[in-house]
């Protein structure tokens, strides 16, 4: 299902209006990285989606179905929303109880929302930590723990709030083998990160927002080709976009890979 | 400025020691980066020189750490404010929640030491200025983002002055331009003496920013040099790391014959340049 954001705007309490009018379709299956500076709108945004803020004006559809009607219960079973700061989501007293959560709460029975639990905290390399109480994890885990609650509800979209937060490499890479496992399912994953090297590699579609605006939308290598809309949000071109316009090649180039390929073309050595 | 001599230390409760056999020389005005993956120790070593280990966290201790004159192992943690300052990673942690707003926070820890307040004012905004926050600073803390939180706990301590500033991962949850900031302002704070140390993950940042990195490895020291050794050294993965995006491309670049192997492989941009220049 896609979710179709149309003319939204929202203003905190305080006054502060984190969007100015925002207009954006993410269609069903998509991998969509948000990036730009800090209090750009990105979050305000994606709490939209499940219905943790409704909008000043303007409005957010899931499917069918409009943010302002939806309870965020029944928003829950579509939109899996994985915090930046775990400690805002997680409060069962073990790492199973704490994943089995989200399917229960879906209507699954024990024995069905154990197994998708397990399912996902495997996937996050936490089965060994099942009756561990999640404030015991070093924090990195505890975000893994956010991450493997959610992905056992099995929602169709799923939002990731700065997944690689704190990860070490071993962590970065089991998120990116996991959006690339959600990709393959056909699910909406959305991200929102400073990682713009993690939004090159594993997202096809990349938005940039500053200010509460969408300043520049479209597939990552066409987006993460134009340095000064780029600038203007306080992001920088991934490592590899900038040693490619540094050497002055052609193309973008998101995967060590990739820019090797554009090199072969002007090959210093050949191997004889 | 800092001597760490067979240093072992095991938390409360732990049945193993979280570091083990630490001898670590840093002089003054040092930018040290520590590096590792995580539960490698390097939390453990940020606690460990700002005194927090182990007059707060207790434990098993064997061997000394001294900065300056001073024994930390012996200190309790209330004589090492205004000389030590450690910046936590989560900001949640290092904000009072006793203050109305940024300005107040960043009186607090001054108010305690008893700085009078013509001293404190200057201090104050100073350090508003360097962190990029003087437009927040009548907001309450609780009313900022992440990223604009994880600066006031950097200003909160800077305020401070300290002679060593230790920081555990203070950028995670900055955009680009704010981990500029932070790295840019750590540049200025060592050149004017200060002595840094830093546990980071971001090793594009430090390969450009420090002076030196240590990498922990099931709370060892397994290296020590200078940046571009330790980031180039074959053996990264190994301990939970991944190169520098230039690094792995430079190896790539290698072993399909695209770049002569004798070259010295690159762990910054600048070094990329270079490597990739005919």
């Amino acid at each position: 299902m896609n979710i179709t954001i149309t003319d939204l705007t929202f203003t905190y309490p305080s006054g502060v209006q984190a969007l100015r009018g925002v207009s954006l379709t993410l269609v069903s299956g998509e991998s969509v990285a948000i990036v730009g500076e800090n209090g750009a709108g990105k979050t305000t945004l994606v709490k939209h989606f499940n219905g943790l803020l409704r909008p000043t004006g303007g409005s957010v559809h899931v499917g069918e179905w409009d943010t302002v009607a939806a309870s965020v219960a029944k928003l829950a079973s579509r939109v899996g929303y994985v915090f930046q700061n775990p400690d805002d989501q997680l409060f069962e007293r073990s790492v199973i109880k704490e994943a089995s959560f989200g399917p229960k709460n879906l209507g699954r029975n024990d024995s069905e929302a154990r197994e998708a639990a397990q399912k996902a905290l495997a996937a996050v390399g936490l089965d060994n930590e099942l009756d561990k109480h999640p404030y015991d994890l070093h924090l990195s885990q505890r975000k893994l723990l956010a991450l493997a609650a959610v992905l056992a509800m099995h929602t169709p979209v799923i939002v990731l709030d700065e997944p690689t937060t704190g990860q070490d490499a071993r962590g970065l890479a089991r998120i990116g083998d996991i959006v690339e496992q959600l990709r393959n399912e056909r699910r909406t994953v959305v991200t929102i990160t400073h990682d713009i090297d993690f939004a090159a590699e594993h997202f096809e579609r990349v938005i940039v927002m500053s200010k509460g605006q969408v300043q520049a939308d479209g597939d990552a290598a066409d987006v993460l080709a134009r340095a000064e809309v780029l600038a203007a949000a306080e992001v920088e071109p991934p490592q590899l976009v900038r040693l490619s316009r540094a050497l002055g090649l052609p193309g973008t180039p998101l995967t060590p890979e990739q820019f090797v390929k554009t090199l072969e073309a002007t090959c210093l050595h050949p191997s004889s | 400025m800092i001597a760490v001599r067979g240093f072992t230390y095991t938390y409360p409760a732990a049945t193993a020691p979280s570091l083990q056999d630490i001898d670590l020389d840093v002089p003054a005005g040092q930018f040290l980066a520590v590096i590792g993956a995580n539960g490698a120790g390097k939390s453990t070593l940020c606690y460990s020189l700002s005194g927090f280990v182990p007059d707060f966290y207790k434990g098993t201790v064997v061997g000394t750490i001294h900065v300056g004159e001073r024994n930390l192992v012996q200190t309790p943690l209330a004589d090492l404010a205004g000389e030590i300052g450690l910046v936590f990673a989560n900001p949640f942690n290092q904000i009072t929640g006793a203050r109305f707003t940024v300005r107040e926070e960043l009186a607090f820890g001054l108010e305690n030491l008893g700085i009078p307040r013509e001293e404190m004012l200057p201090r104050i905004e100073e350090v508003l200025r360097l962190t990029g926050l003087e437009e927040l600073a009548e907001r309450s803390p609780y009313a900022l983002s992440g990223g604009q939180q994880q600066r006031l706990a950097i200003a909160s301590v800077m305020v401070m002055q300290p002679k060593l500033l230790v920081l555990d991962e203070p950028t995670s949850q900055l955009d680009p331009v704010g981990t500029r900031e932070v790295f840019e302002t750590l540049d200025a704070l060592t050149k004017t003496g200060t002595t840094v140390v830093l546990a980071e993950h971001k090793l594009e940042w430090i390969a450009v920013h420090a002076d030196r990195i240590i990498l922990l490895d099931g709370g060892r020291i397994v290296h020590d040099g200078h940046p571009h050794d330790v980031l180039a050294d074959p053996s990264l993965p190994t301990y939970g790391l991944a190169p520098t995006r230039y690094t792995q491309a430079a190896r790539l670049a290698v072993t399909q014959g695209c770049v002569p192997a004798d070259r010295p492989l690159p762990v910054t941009l600048d070094e990329a340049v270079k490597f990739f220049s005919p």
